[in-house]
């Protein structure tokens, strides 16, 4: 097993300092638009899912690549090689996640590389709802998106009252 | 380099349809730092202090300070200045969510509007892309319902939206400017000054970034900022535990909670309206505006049967949904002030006024003030169309829609309490100063208060020099509440720093946990201008004196420095300060003294060369 991201959407507030931090170590500024973790901000649900690549082991980005581009770092993230990468961006298509990005100055993918064993955005977040810790690499957004959306469901079609037990 | 600004304003002409991309004035952005002082200084060239607020010769502005849409800790803040509705004077008003940030992002440090459309129309600012669309179908919509179309007919899901509601598009006074959904320009009537325009919302999207002069030295800034914040017992436990509305029994403690149009101080259920009962059951969430390491935002929820309880019909499928708030101010004005005490109506309350787009302060204050005329016969039945009684929770949700229709009543009540009770020959029963009404501190009960309400440029507010902090709660060091030592000092202190923390694109919050000097080195590293305390402090007081000045000439200079017979000479009938009236006249002389003003409170000569407001 290896240090992964943990993230707890429970614990968001939704204040986006980790695309903040991440933006600022892509790029020097402050620019959410190119950070590789986003904040969902689900207003009416008072939700937040931060989301980045969670390292899965399948790595789909990483054989779809056609030219090897896509490795397995020390920090056991998988990362652009950029000399490789050619920006056809068939490795955005293939993340079932969709945290494969394409960078439009650079014409190549971007995806979270853990910052080489240190994430910048675990260390911005304000309430520790992103962890980097031994955690075998899962997709800890699927089931709590599933519950989340069965909830909503019945609120809106007036199953479920809103404001639960009372 | 200049870091913090993109260098580019927009020029919005809605008469003739045109836009444009204009240098910023940097000079003016370092003398006033940005947002409230940079929007004052262009307010103060281009628009005449007597002109009427909601003619086509306002302007309206939207500014960003150099922090908005860094990662320091709240640096979420945009400003809107402009002539009030309300109260006639320079308004500032701010607010957080993501919009300020947005436009930073978009390549854009401040929207000028100017002049009125001859039908509605919404500003659309895509990067590089920046043009007027045609809003007829967006007329006559709430806020939640803009905001969910323009998403959806733009294409553009990411786009924050700021808008105004049905109270905007009506003229209310007290209209608001929203944003995402829930966040508000709130006070003075910044809506209705868009409404008059005919200008229905500003949606934005920016995918640029915010460069700065010293990023490696603004990072380490703003990590020591943060820790600051992290230590301190209000920004990282009260306010994130229980929001603004932990105060409501704070302040009834003191017996400073205004009660049924400020007759009493005292409210009997304020534990009901309280933040530990909202905590315990109605909290969904906290919720935090961009960038902020706060996250004072309540998200509650109606439990199932409360939402239905009160019949009203703006948009219903969104009562059992959640919503953000209260807020301390909200669940005041609409609760002890109108002497309700079921928390459900506040919140609901609440969110009609967020998507009317409308200011709950001075919608309750001036629902209380109606109350308090129906309660001793001026008004009657037949003109208000139900019983005004105060502890009505049904009235005042139902007067909340008839107000932003101006409907029957409502129409009367969208003037405000200054024009509604002077208009049933009731002036003494309006609590506030220049027209705007005071906020949730009797300033009888909290002497540095009427001091700081009554000499506020844009009429009554606590935001400008929050005396509660030393009287109440102790920061940075106690004061008496019930005397009037060194308030006129503190208050001074508290206004031109005020000025500088607003004109720097963070939130006022922060002051809870950390001073001026603790915002002072983000502002160098990101801006590369070498502010000192002292060079900032005096921006402040720059700031301050330039909105009195233009004030001074919108007629709401000296003499306005007044506060109501009540506060001054009806003691406060019970209760922990029972007895107690604001001293103001102890407290003023000494002000005027301190401000290097004349001793009837007008900007001298000497003290603009001082500031260098001489040659304006």
């Amino acid at each position: 097993m290896a240090k992964q991201l943990r993230i707890r959407p429970e614990k968001c507030t939704g204040c986006i300092q980790c695309e903040l931090a991440c933006s600022f170590v892509q790029t020097g500024t402050f620019q959410p638009a190119r950070s590789l973790i986003r904040v969902h901000l689900f207003d009416d649900q008072a939700s937040y899912a931060p989301y980045t690549c969670f390292q899965c082991d399948e790595a789909w980005c990483l054989t779809a690549c056609p030219v090897n581009a896509i490795a397995i770092s020390a920090a056991s993230a998988k990362v652009v090689v950029d000399s490789l990468c050619v920006g056809c961006g068939l490795c955005t298509i293939a993340c079932p996640y969709g945290t494969v990005w394409f960078n439009p100055d650079s014409h190549k993918a971007v995806k979270c590389d853990l910052c080489a064993g240190d994430p910048a955005c675990m260390h911005a977040c304000p309430t520790a709802a992103i962890e980097h810790v031994d955690t075998p690499a899962q997709d800890w957004l699927g089931p709590w998106a599933a519950d989340l959306n069965t909830t909503y469901a019945e609120i809106r079609t007036g199953a479920a009252p809103a404001g639960g037990e009372s | 380099m200049n870091g913090g600004w993109t260098g580019t304003i927009l020029r919005v002409n809605l008469s003739r349809g045109t836009v444009k991309k204009d240098a910023l004035r940097l000079d003016w952005a370092r003398d006033y730092v940005g947002g409230r002082g940079l929007g004052a200084r262009y307010l103060w060239d281009e628009v005449d202090p007597t002109v009427d607020a909601l003619s086509p010769k306002n302007k309206l502005l939207f500014v960003t300070g150099p922090l908005t849409g860094t990662n320091a800790s709240c640096g979420a803040r945009y400003m809107v200045v402009t002539k009030g509705p309300l109260t006639g004077a320079m308004t500032t008003s701010n607010s957080g969510g993501h919009w300020g940030p947005e436009l930073k992002c978009a390549g854009y440090d401040m929207v000028v509007v100017e002049g009125r459309a001859t039908r509605p129309v919404y500003l659309w600012i895509h990067n590089d892309q920046v043009e007027l669309r045609d809003a007829t179908h967006l007329w006559g919509k709430g806020v939640w319902d803009t905001e969910e179309a323009i998403r959806a007919e733009s294409g553009v899901p990411d786009c924050i939206v700021a808008s105004i509601g049905q109270a905007g598009e009506h003229l209310v006074r007290f209209a608001s400017i929203m944003n995402d959904l829930h966040r508000a320009a709130g006070r003075s009537g910044v809506g209705a000054v868009m409404g008059s325009k005919l200008l229905k919302a500003i949606a934005v999207r920016g995918t640029g970034g915010v460069r700065l002069a010293d990023p490696r030295g603004f990072m380490a800034a703003s990590w020591a900022m943060k820790a600051k914040l992290k230590a301190s017992a209000v920004t990282a436990e009260g306010l994130p535990t229980y929001g603004t509305e932990v105060l409501v029994n704070v302040i009834n403690e003191h017996g400073a909670l205004p009660t049924r149009n400020h007759r009493e101080t005292v409210f009997e259920h304020a534990e009901e309206i309280s933040g530990e009962t909202l905590t315990e059951t109605r909290l969904v969430a906290n919720k935090a505006c961009f960038a902020c390491t706060i996250a004072c935002g309540r998200v509650s929820k109606l439990p199932g049967v409360a939402a239905d309880k009160f019949s009203v019909s703006t948009h219903p499928r969104n009562w059992r949904i959640a919503g953000e708030g209260p807020e301390y101010e909200t669940a005041w004005a609409m609760g002890a002030d109108c002497g309700i005490g079921d928390l459900d109506a506040v919140i609901k309350a609440h969110w009609l006024c967020n998507d009317l787009g409308m200011d709950p302060i001075t919608y309750g204050a001036t629902l209380a003030a109606a109350m308090e005329l129906y309660e001793t016969g001026a008004v009657s039945d037949a003109q208000t169309g139900m019983p005004l009684r105060f502890g009505n929770a049904e009235a005042l949700l139902a007067m909340a829609e008839k107000t932003a229709y101006r409907d029957g009543f409502g129409d009367l009540l969208a003037e405000g309490s200054k024009r509604l009770t002077a208009r049933f020959g009731h002036p003494e029963f309006f609590m506030g100063v220049r027209g705007q009404e005071f906020p949730a501190y009797d300033s009888r009960g909290i002497q540095g208060m009427g001091l700081g309400y009554a000499t506020s440029n844009r009429g009554a507010c606590h935001l400008k020099a929050y005396t509660v902090s030393p009287e109440i709660l102790g920061i940075p060091e106690k004061m008496d509440p019930h005397t009037t030592d060194g308030k006129a000092e503190i208050t001074k202190i508290f206004q031109d720093i005020t000025s500088a923390v607003d004109a720097t694109g963070l939130c006022v919050f922060l002051t809870f946990g950390v001073g001026l000097e603790d915002m002072l080195p983000q502002l160098v590293a990101a801006t590369g201008t070498k502010y000192t305390m002292e060079s900032l402090t005096r921006a402040g007081e720059r700031i301050w004196n330039l909105e009195r000045l233009w004030n001074e000439r919108a007629g709401l200079g000296k003499g306005a420095d007044v506060l109501p017979k009540r506060m001054t000479d009806e003691p406060i009938p019970s209760g922990p300060a029972k007895g107690k009236v604001n001293r103001l006249g102890d407290m003023l002389p000494e002000y005027y003294r301190l401000r290097g003003w004349t001793p009837e409170g007008e900007v001298t000569p000497q003290k603009r060369k001082a500031l260098g407001l001489s040659r304006l």
